[in-house]
Formats: structure tokens, sequence, C-alpha cells
């Protein structure tokens, strides 16, 4: 059994024996039978997993072509996510549009999914904006960049659904060097005393840059959401059927008015930190080679080809769709213009701020006085 | 017109707050049944219930977030950190996110959010619960910052940091809480402007919060002596209404600044620079400062050692007028 529930009530969903992870789909692409989580994607046909592979196949050639893009000098970084497709695909279309996204940086599929424009999502990398959209049209915050403080954010607007009566969920993602954070042990505490109806999704990639997530944890990060009075799931995070399942699960106790979960999809970052990281300095090539062979996007490809679902035709339709949409993304981003000079003293408040209207007004007389455009 | 102490002006302008506005929640440690450990929340979750006036977990930096995330959901959270010194463990999640929130989003984001504390010493209090932590967050871009003098103050300014749409910190200044004085809640004027409280010819002096009583009794000191002061009450820290302080600095050509926090890079700094720049033809001295030493704040028993008084003021006062100072021996002749 995964599931107990102790006496006061709370129930904790943890592998059994500690460290087992929920799988549905090997890396063979064989289905794996569980009880408890079948029911949860039952209704998955395979028209819909093939929609779920193409938008694996579409991030990761999005991610592929960011690189790109900063090799060449589009970008000034990139975190690039290969790897983690399934974690952010699973969980980003389970979610319904009212659900609310508070992210971290690397959750750039995420974004992807909740229907971001594609130059948006690089807006923040090219360095012409601070952020790349507006959150209240497609539910899903600004990344934090400062680690783990957007898990805060989840349960503060959580509390805030249900002080409105509203039953909408909130989804927090960060990873595994975050757990260790202040602010997400915080968010934890809050969210259990408060029973907000958080997703706390950990995307246990392995690394922290450089340090290993030995370092942050000496247990599976799953084991310590009960600790805090929070049910937890420990899934593969390279299986994207696993992590719907578990999302699904985690989203019907938000919206049903039980509370919090954890999730820990585990999973591992395949390429750097970000592109200016070297990550020969510090991986074992031997253990990248081990996940290589979990890879999230094989799998769905293995089990759809063998249930006949993904033909030699579709495959290519496929790569195809994600060329279109990797140029579409290449010629959004490079159309993105730099800002005007006057435009940071924009926003910086929301109402009239007079020291800063004059520090304004004479940088734009200077400007002038060297016969720079200022506007 | 009411007659009431500095903190139960708050208190009102609490309540008018809640009633008027239903977004309006507050968040903060032992606020709830207990009322705040200065009772400035007394009966109000009793009168607008648990859900409107939260007790929260002991983790400043955790109250602080989740307030970000209530201004995300369209709430306008006010939170009272329970003393000055305990606000740095908040510091990231106010200056990272509190204060970028609405430029890092162009503006579709705003952080109406009120942030209470209580500061500054005199109340013989134990370490971390007398510090003066303005201008940590008056350098930071996004910020509002301001601080009352008077119960009239603490009443309006709270419904104005309240209703404002950009974050403010709201510097209450804890020895003059059971200050008395009228308030009249109809009252509107406005937030961000400096006010001479004491109008004079030879010399400004520039106080904040609980020193601008100090500074009023320095004055009428100085009176005596017939030199004529004048007093502005900054009121707001960020921004600063520097075109009051430039016009009485331009009748005076003398100006004292106080605050209890220490000197180096405090708010005095900051307005000796920029009414230098604006009123260097019209100083007739240079500007002085007197504020706490650049020193940790001390034991209680030794507070008295490290706040600026009426004599440290009055010795700033003949500095700038270039007398002979019987407790300094500085003179300009």
């Amino acid at each position: 059994m995964r599931t107990t529930v102790s006496d006061d009530g709370i129930e904790t969903v943890l592998p059994s024996p500690p460290g087992e992870l929920v799988q549905l789909l090997d890396p063979e692409g064989n289905r794996v039978s569980d009880p408890l989580y079948d029911p949860y994607v039952a209704d998955v046909t395979g028209d819909q997993l093939a929609s779920l592979y193409e938008d694996l196949v579409i991030v990761r050639r999005l991610d592929v072509e960011a690189t790109a893009l900063q090799r060449q000098g589009q970008l000034g970084l990139w975190p690039p996510l290969l790897g983690q497709e399934a974690a952010q695909v699973g969980s980003a279309r389970t979610l319904r549009p009212d659900d609310f996204v508070f992210s971290s940086y690397r959750e750039n599929a995420v974004a992807y999914c909740r229907g971001v424009r594609l130059p948006d999502i690089v807006k923040v990398w090219r360095g012409t904006a601070q952020s790349g959209w507006d959150p209240h049209t497609v539910n899903m915050a600004t990344p934090a960049i400062v680690i783990g403080a957007q898990t805060l954010h989840a349960v503060g607007y959580a509390v805030g659904c249900l002080r409105d009566g509203v039953d909408s969920a909130t989804i927090t993602y960060f990873g595994d060097g975050a757990t260790t954070q202040g602010d997400v042990n915080e968010a934890l505490v809050f969210a259990a005393s408060f029973h907000a109806p958080v997703v706390f999704f950990c995307q246990n990639n392995q690394w922290a840059i450089s340090e290993p997530v030995g370092l942050q944890a000496q247990r599976p990060i799953a084991e310590r959401a009960p600790g805090f009075g929070i049910p937890s799931i420990r899934v593969d995070g390279n299986d994207v059927l696993a992590v719907i399942a578990a999302t699904r699960r985690a989203l019907e106790r938000a919206h049903g008015g039980e509370g919090p979960t954890f999730i820990e999809a585990v999973t591992y970052r395949m390429g750097p930190h970000t592109t200016s990281d070297d990550p020969t300095r510090y991986v074992d090539p031997l253990q990248r080679e081990e996940w290589a062979a979990k890879d999230p996007i094989g799998r769905v490809e293995a089990h759809l080809r063998e249930r006949g679902v993904l033909t030699e035709a579709l495959a290519a339709s496929i790569a195809d769709r994600a060329n279109e949409v990797a140029a579409e993304f290449r010629a959004g981003c490079v159309a993105l213009e730099n800002p005007a000079p006057l435009s940071v003293f924009d926003n910086v408040y929301a109402e009239p701020h007079a020291p800063l209207a004059r520090q304004r007004s004479q940088q734009a007389a200077y400007l002038r006085s060297i016969g720079e455009v200022a506007e | 017109m009411t007659e009431l102490t500095l903190a139960k002006a708050i208190t009102s302008g609490l309540r008018r707050a809640l009633a008027d506005d239903d977004r309006v929640v507050l968040l903060g440690e032992d606020i709830g049944t207990l009322g705040g450990v200065f009772r400035v929340t007394d009966g109000l979750q009793r009168e607008f219930g648990a859900d409107r006036v939260m007790d929260m977990p002991l983790a400043e930096s955790g109250i602080i977030g989740m307030a970000v995330g209530l201004a995300y959901r369209g709430f306008r959270p006010v939170v009272e950190i329970q003393f000055d010194g305990f606000i740095y463990p908040a510091f990231d999640q106010i200056v990272a996110q509190v204060a970028k929130m609405h430029y890092r989003t162009g503006g579709a984001v705003r952080m109406p959010i009120t942030i209470r504390v209580p500061f500054g010493g005199g109340i013989g209090a134990v370490e971390h619960h007398s510090e003066s932590p303005e201008a940590y967050f008056a350098h930071t871009a996004g910020l509002r910052v301001v601080t009352c003098s008077t119960p009239q103050d603490a009443h309006t300014m709270i419904r104005q940091a309240i209703a404002c749409d950009d974050p403010v910190l709201f510097f209450e200044p804890k020895r003059r809480y059971w200050t008395k004085g009228e308030v009249d809640e109809d009252a509107t004027y406005p937030f961000d402007r400096a006010r001479v409280v004491l109008e004079g010819t030879d010399v400004t002096i520039v106080a904040y919060g609980p020193l601008v009583a100090t500074a009023i009794d320095a004055a009428i000191a100085a009176g005596d002596d017939g030199v004529s002061v004048e007093v502005v009450d900054l009121r707001s820290l960020s921004p600063l209404d520097l075109d009051t302080v430039e016009a009485s600095v331009s009748k005076t050509g003398r100006l004292v600044i106080t605050h209890e926090a220490q000197q180096f890079g405090g708010l005095g700094a900051e307005l000796a620079a920029s009414i230098t720049d604006r009123c260097f033809l019209h100083l007739e001295a240079a500007p002085a400062r007197v504020t706490g030493f650049d020193t940790p704040y001390p034991s209680a028993r030794a507070e008295e050692h490290f706040l600026p008084d009426l004599d440290r003021i009055l010795d700033a006062v003949d500095r700038v007028l270039g007398r002979a100072n019987a407790l300094t021996g500085w003179s300009d002749s």
C-alpha cells in the first residue's frame, strides 16, 4: 500500500519501499500497471498521448533552438530544460486554465504549454525585458530567479483563492536545490497550516548547478513533505504518463479542498545549468549515459510505435511541425527590439513619484544635449 | 475629532481600511487573538474575522512572500512586522520581490502591500527591538517609505498607505505610541509631502518619526535663546519631499538633520547632498547631522548615550550658526 492515513486524518502517499517511483511507462516504452495511479490516466487515448509526444518533441526542439540562439549572440543566456520535458509538459498539460503557476526560470516548457507567445519566452534571456508576459493573460507568474521565492507566492495566491471561494489550484515549480531554502520550507509550513490548494512540484534534476542532490538531501526529497503534514508522491519525472497521473491526483486534492500535495519528479538535467555553465567539470559521463537511456521522449515514441499510433508519416509531420515552431521562435526572437533609453524609468511605481520624474527629465535633457534619441 | 493615542489612531485607521475595502487583509504574528504586542490590532480579528485578520506562522519571509501571492490575487495585504530588528529575514522578499514586481512585469502586477514596522529606540528594550532600518528600504527602488509623528498622521497615513497601489513601508515610532492628539478621520492631505510644523527664519531642523517631538522641543529652547528655528517633519522618506526642505533652507540658510538611525549612508546624508545641490548659494553653513552613532544599537541602559536628544540638536543648531559651543568647543570664528 502506498497510502497511509494517520490518526488525525492526514493522508500520506509514499512509495513503499522508500525510494520507489510511480512509473506507468518504463524506459523501453512498456506500460507498467499501477493500481493506484492507473485510474488517473485511464481516459488518455492514443491520440492524446501522440499529442503529448508532439509537445515533448516541440519543447525539446525549442530548447535546442534557444541554445543555438545563445551561441549566435541572440540571447544573453539560456537555461536548457533538456531531459526535463516530460516533467514539465505532463504537469502543465494537466492544469486547468484557471489554475495558476508560480515557476522558477527553467520551466520554459510550462510557459509554452500555458500559451505564452514564443518571443515572450525569450525576452528575459535576450535582455529586452525583465519578464516576458502579463501573468494574468496566461495564469502563470513571471518566473522567479531567486531560488525558492516563488513557492511562498503560490501559497499566498492559493489562500487568496480560498478567500475568494473559488476552487482553482496553484502549482509551484522548483528544483532539488531549492528544497534547502528557508522560503520553500516556510511555504510548506504555511500551506499546511492554511490548508492551501497548492501543488508543490519539485523537479529533482539531480543538480543545483554543480552541486549533486546529495548535498541538499540525504533521503528522497518526497519523504520530507509528510513531516510538514503534506502528502507526497515520488514519480518518475521522465515518464509523462506517470507525471500526469501524479499531478491529476494532486490537483484533485487541491480542487476538492483537501489542501496541498508535494510531488517529487525524479529526472535529470541532461544539459548545463545554463549556457554559461561547463558541466564537464563535475558531471560523471557514465551517470549521464545511464540517464540518457531513460529519455522521456524515447519511451513515449517506442510505446506509440508499438501501439501503431505513431506512424512514420505522423512522426515526420511532428518533426516538420517542430521545425516550423522553431523557425517562428527564432524569427520572433531576433525581431525583439532593444528598449528605449528612458524606458528604464517606466513602471518603477504605479503612482506618481516626483523625484524619479525629475531624474527622468534630467536624463532626457542630457540625452537631447548629446544628440541621442531619448524616447 | 477624537482624542487618541498614536497607537489607537493606527488601530482606527486599520479599522476604517478593513471596513472600506474587503480586499484588505491583515497578516502578522500575534495580531489576532492577542491584538499585537503593542495592541495596535486589538479587537480587529473579533470585528472582522480570522479570515481578514490572520495570525501567521513565525517566519517573516514567509509572511511577506505570502503577501506577494495575495497581492497577485488582487488583495491588499497589510503586514505587521513585530519589531524593527525582526524584518531582516524578510529582506529578500521585500527588496527582491515586493519592490520589483511592478517593474519586472512592466506594470502588469501591482503590489499594494503595506508593511507596518514599529521602529526606533527609547523604550528600554533588549537587542533587536530598538532599530531604525529605514535607510535600507529608502535605498530600494520600487518601495515607498513613510513614518508618522502624530496621531492624526498615524490615522490618515496608514489609510493612505493601504490605499496606495505601490508597496509602502510604514514605520511607526514605537516610543510615541502613547502620545495623545486630536484625530479627524475625514482629514485629507497629500501622502508624500513634508510638513513645516513650526515656522522660523534662522535654522531649519529636519526630523521624522520619533524625533519630531524632540526637534520641536529644541526649537522652543532655541527660541528662548533668540534663535528662530523652523521644524520640518519629513513624513515621507521615499520619495523625499525635497521641494519643501529646499524652500525652508532657501529661507534660513542653515540645515540640521536628525534621525535615530546610524549616520553613514543614512537619510541625513541623502538630504545633505540633495539640499547642498539645490541650495548651495543660500547655505550659510554646511548641513549638520545629529544621528545615532555608527555603532550597533547599544544596551538599554546606554541608549541615552546613543540617541539624539535636545542638547545634541541644540549643539548642532549652534554649530550651523557659527557659535562657539560649551558642549563641543567647536567654533567657526
